[in-house]
């Protein structure tokens, strides 16, 4: 009766190229969302709001949008991505390691948020006197504001991971939805669309993809309630 | 021999402040009511808060002087702030809350000083506790320790006795005397007379920015 749940082997493939794309773009995103949180968080320069707007640009946009600009960017014909793709024999286009880019780009503004919040709220007393206790800049950030941050930092990873995992247009418009390289769980269930009679299909990945995201949301709540007692401990 | 004449103009919402102070005493005790930018002169000293002009010097080494340049950021002043709230670092243990000074200013272990200035605070039973568990004045008291622990060529103390209870400030004070007479000059921020009388070298008086 319950043989409708279980995946065929091309659905564990989208599965797997999903989460694989995911957790690659979260991981490579990380420690650039958390230096752009801090800088925003913590630093005035000239062009902060520019870089702020822009930091939030693909959630605002079509993402169809963000996946063209990738395209002429960072595809085989692009600006950067010709260059990369001559002198380091890296290709992003049509490859799931496009797709992760995507993804990381697209889960970015999420994570900022997220980890940009936490910074806001670490104390700069406790700052102020790790450096009295002779901590440089780079210690404090390290000992200090980092680990105070962190269950939020895990936060925005895990909010950058939920999106990343269901992440479409841009994908689809970067890498196309090529099986077992960049068909992800959304690609697959636009494509099971399409096909007559692919309901159950449907159904079922949809159904994996609510368990993955909601576990997702949990994780990344119960972060940020870790977080708000450690703020409120001293 | 502390040598200061600290200037600072009024921004970021705060009033002007100006101090000027040359002293062999030992400890200064700075008094004046609430308000009155007393925590703002211990942070231009301890170099957190920037002054538009002056110079400060202790035992001979100068930290600031803005004719010729020179301004040593907080961390490389090695001058210890205990904070009125004791700003104990709530992610780390209260035993690695004491080594943090002696880590970052990379000095090598002194266990006879460790056990000394644990033993006169009385926190040798909170060392494996966390922070967050302590009472107001376990944790001043802890703030102290990790203050005097980094071996501070100054110590500026913002009101540090005020969560502590009468026998544990009778306790504390001859430290504070004796660690003075060996060799750390200190600045002591207090609204109580006695502890002033008893404590204090010299006594400067600080009213909306000024000390006289």
């Amino acid at each position: 009766m319950m043989e409708w749940l279980s995946l065929s082997p091309q659905e564990w493939q989208a599965v797997g190229i999903s989460v694989k794309v995911a957790f690659w773009g979260t991981l490579a995103s990380l420690p650039i969302g958390i230096a752009l949180a801090f800088l925003l968080s913590r630093k005035r320069f000239p062009g902060r709001a520019l870089l702020d707007a822009l930091v939030h640009l693909p959630l605002v946009l079509p993402p169809v949008v963000t996946g063209y600009i990738l395209l002429m960017v960072m595809g085989r014909k692009g600006v950067v991505g010709e260059f990369l793709a001559t002198h380091f024999g890296i290709v992003f286009s049509f490859r799931w390691t496009g797709a992760a880019l995507a993804a990381a780009i697209m889960g970015l503004p999420l994570m900022v948020r997220a980890i940009r919040l936490s910074f806001d709220a670490v104390h700069r007393r406790h700052e102020e006197a790790a450096a009295t206790l002779g901590a440089s800049p780079v210690m404090v950030f390290l000992t200090v504001s980092l680990p105070l941050a962190w269950p939020g930092i895990m936060a925005g990873a895990i909010l950058c991971f939920a999106k990343a995992l269901g992440e479409f247009g841009a994908t689809i418009t970067f890498v196309s939805a090529i099986p077992g390289e960049t068909e992800t769980i959304s690609a697959a269930i636009y494509a099971a669309l399409q096909t007559p009679d692919g309901e159950t299909n449907v159904m079922r990945l949809a159904l994996v993809s609510i368990a993955i995201s909601f576990a997702a949301l949990l994780a990344a709540q119960a972060m940020t309630r870790k977080n708000r007692s450690r703020q409120g401990g001293l | 021999m502390l040598s200061l004449a600290l200037e600072r103009d009024a921004h970021d919402g705060l009033f002007p402040i100006h101090i000027t102070l040359e002293t062999e005493a030992r400890i200064v005790a700075l008094s004046g009511p609430s308000g009155a930018g007393k925590t703002s002169i211990l942070k231009m000293i301890a170099g957190l808060l920037p002054p538009d002009r002056g110079h400060l010097s202790v035992s001979g080494s100068v930290l600031f002087d803005s004719d010729k340049g020179i301004n040593l950021p907080a961390w490389k002043r090695r001058i210890g702030f205990v904070f009125q709230d004791s700003r104990l670092f709530p992610h780390l243990s209260v035993k690695n809350n004491l080594a943090y000074g002696r880590f970052m200013n990379g000095l090598p272990r002194d266990a006879a000083h460790e056990a000394h200035v644990i033993a006169m605070l009385d926190i040798q039973d909170l060392l494996a506790r966390d922070t967050g568990a302590l009472s107001g004045g376990e944790q001043q008291r802890v703030a102290i320790g990790r203050a005097l622990l980094a071996k501070p060529r100054l110590l500026l103390l913002d009101e540090p006795m005020s969560s502590l209870d009468d026998k544990r400030k009778a306790e504390i004070k001859p430290y504070l005397l004796r660690l003075a007479a060996e060799g750390v000059p200190m600045i002591y921020v207090s609204h109580d007379a006695d502890e002033i009388a008893e404590l204090a070298g010299e006594v400067v008086s600080v009213d909306h920015g000024r000390a006289r």
